[in-house]
């Protein structure tokens, strides 16, 4: 073999090995990326969570669960009102919106999976179920709150209800399709009606993921803010009337933190903190109870 | 021997079919209404979930009629909103949503794309779930959460140690110089568009890990075979195979930080100016001029130009999530259609 021959295959060798080292560092850098990328968004997580803690933990007294909202710059004072206009602004726009969200999710599921109308309602339900929260508490008002010319509880359940409508039919949807089809071919064959089978057989099965679904709702609206400023407003005192204004944990956090008195900001993240404690108790329920019964 | 069937022998005209005896069984417990009634709640139901879109944009037009009819489309870039002289224009607020929602979708983009590699190539595998969990976690956490550790914790802290710096580097140099005015505080524009991308990076996350999941295993592991390095063949292969997936994703993103309230309400700092475009100077969005503003606005003119601001924002967000809906679905439908 002449020289020649063997110092080009050299520099090919050469030159590979370069390529093959620089697409290795590629390689390298971009994982080191990724891996810093996963701790970056790990760091917010854990950050949020730690000054929730820091700053909420303090606050948690017996006071906060059984005195009323404070004026500015008083010696003492809780959230009673708000948290217990938050409970029942909650359950009640679940109760309402369930039963609709669970009943058009068996429509998308079971009647109408290939029709336009199916198609239509799931598209437009998953654009709902991203749609700006605000922007339902604007169609609220126009439709309840200026004809009824006052602010009311009641609006904002109707508020929070909008909001769980979608999770609700989304999550009913996707767990009744995961219901093979043999088990609605069997019951029919046993000559079950349409109705029974759905209520009996494929709602029945997919249960654990339609609770998951509401559970999730209801972690949802349990901090949504914006949908309730022009519906519910808030309220000083304590209500258990819907047709007046009433306080809620997230409108009051919002009034108190932006205010600039000191024990309000502290009554704010005392409510920051149980809210988030409670919307992650309820998130990671959902997720334990899907995983079980899964 | 004949193929035409002959009724047996034994059966002719003048038989007589016997009568049962007895009673029928008892009619079905569940009679034909049930159903009938079942199906029509169903359909009612379906009907009423598209019924409220509907009914969302009629409501919204009619409350900004008398905007819509005072300034029509030129409402949108009339920077001009002044209660007092009952003057009103969108293009602070609009800037401020479309600025913020650019700079958050520029920190989440790259930042999600690596968390979903991580996710899908290089996180062991018992440690796929916790983590992807924990990502999840963190789109739970309420908006108004996010809103108060941003004004109390993060502000300060992005005062100290980003603004402060760069108005210190950036003093003397002219143009630079305008782009980080404003109050050492750590409010407006940028922190505003930072807790929008902690806010977006788990929705957009968590859509990329699951379309990269969607690529075909075989067609990752020839180009794992053919000798090509982990960032290969996320670049090359699952990238350009999901692409509609990954950017439907963003666009799902992007709808959310459109449409957020309360956190950026927060951190913006709500002051209608468009004099400095500095990303430190208070600024104001479609948001949270609506949250600050609606339940004390007069009625007439200053309602209906918040609801005309309501319904700008929903006509994007419309289109946005209408564009990543259709983007997701194309995916889908491919993935459908794979052998």
């Amino acid at each position: 073999m002449s020289s020649v021959a063997v110092s080009a295959q050299a520099a090919l060798d050469a030159s590979r090995l370069d390529h093959h080292k620089r697409r290795k560092l590629i390689n390298a850098v971009a994982l080191t990326l990724s891996l810093s990328a996963m701790a970056f968004g790990l760091f917010w997580l854990i950050w949020i969570l730690f000054e929730t803690v820091r700053l909420g933990i303090g606050g948690l007294t017996w006071a906060l669960f059984s005195e009323m909202t404070p004026p500015p710059q008083a010696e003492t004072g809780g959230l009673s009102n708000a948290i217990f206009g938050s409970l029942m602004m909650v359950s009640l726009a679940t109760l309402l919106g369930t039963p609709i969200g669970v009943m058009a999710g068996i429509y998308l599921a079971e009647y109408g999976q290939k029709t336009w109308l199916g198609s239509t309602v799931r598209f437009f339900n998953d654009i709902l179920l991203s749609a700006p929260s605000i922007v339902i508490g604007l169609f609220i008002y126009a439709v309840v709150v200026a004809p009824m010319k006052g602010f009311s509880g009641f609006a904002g359940v109707l508020a929070l209800a909008l909001i769980v409508i979608p999770v609700v039919i989304r999550t009913t949807e996707n767990m009744l399709t995961l219901i093979p089809n043999a088990l609605r071919e069997a019951a029919y064959a046993l000559g079950t009606p349409k109705w029974k089978v759905i209520a009996k057989i494929t709602l029945k099965s997919a249960r654990a993921g339609v609770l998951t679904g509401v559970l999730l709702a209801v972690a949802r609206i349990s901090g949504e803010t914006a949908p309730l400023l022009f519906t519910a407003l808030s309220n000083q005192f304590w209500t258990s009337s819907l047709g007046e204004p009433m306080a809620s944990l997230p409108v009051t956090i919002f009034k108190f933190a932006m205010s600039p008195y000191e024990n309000w900001q502290k009554l704010a993240w005392a409510g920051v903190f149980l809210i988030t404690l409670g919307v992650l108790a309820l998130n990671i329920a959902a997720r334990v109870l899907f995983r079980t019964k899964n | 021997m004949t193929a035409t069937l002959q009724a047996p022998h034994y059966i002719n005209a003048e038989m007589q079919r016997s009568e049962p005896v007895g009673t029928p069984p008892a009619a079905r417990r569940s009679s034909p209404w049930a159903d009938k009634l079942f199906s029509s709640l169903a359909h009612a139901a379906a009907l009423v979930t598209l019924g409220l879109l509907a009914a969302i944009i009629a409501s919204l037009v009619m409350g900004a009629m008398p905007a819509i009819r005072e300034y029509g489309l030129s409402f949108l870039w009339r920077s001009e909103w002044d209660p007092v002289k009952n003057s009103y224009g969108g293009l602070v607020m609009i800037y401020g949503t479309l600025m913020t929602s650019f700079i958050a979708l520029c920190i989440a983009v790259p930042v999600s794309f690596g968390i979903a590699l991580f996710l899908t190539e290089l996180s062991p595998h018992w440690l796929r779930r916790p983590l992807g969990i924990a990502v999840e976690l963190l789109a739970a956490v309420p908006s108004i959460v996010y809103g108060m550790w941003g004004l109390l914790v993060f502000s300060p802290v992005l005062s100290t140690f980003v603004q402060r710096p760069l108005q210190k580097l950036l003093g003397d140099v002219p143009v630079l110089r305008d782009l980080v005015s404003g109050a050492p505080v750590g409010i407006g524009i940028l922190s505003a568009g930072i807790i929008l991308a902690i806010m977006i990076i788990p929705f957009i996350a968590s859509v990329m890990r699951d379309v990269f999941d969607v690529t075909p295993p075989m067609l990752k592991e020839s180009a794992y075979a053919l000798g090509a390095t982990t960032w290969e063949v996320v670049f090359k292969v699952v990238l350009p195979y999901t692409k509609t997936g990954v950017v439907g994703g963003i666009m799902l993103g992007l709808g959310r930080a459109i449409g957020e309230t309360m956190a950026v309400t927060f951190v913006i700092g709500n002051f209608n100016q468009l004099n400095s475009l500095s990303v430190f100077e208070a600024a104001n969005s479609i948001t949270s001029a609506l949250a600050n503003e609606f339940a004390e606005a007069s009625e007439g003119l200053h309602q209906a130009s918040l609801i005309y601001l309501g319904l700008v924002l929903f006509f994007i967000t419309f289109v946005v999530l209408s564009l990543s809906k259709l983007l997701l679905s194309q995916l889908k439908k491919r993935e459908g259609s794979r052998t």
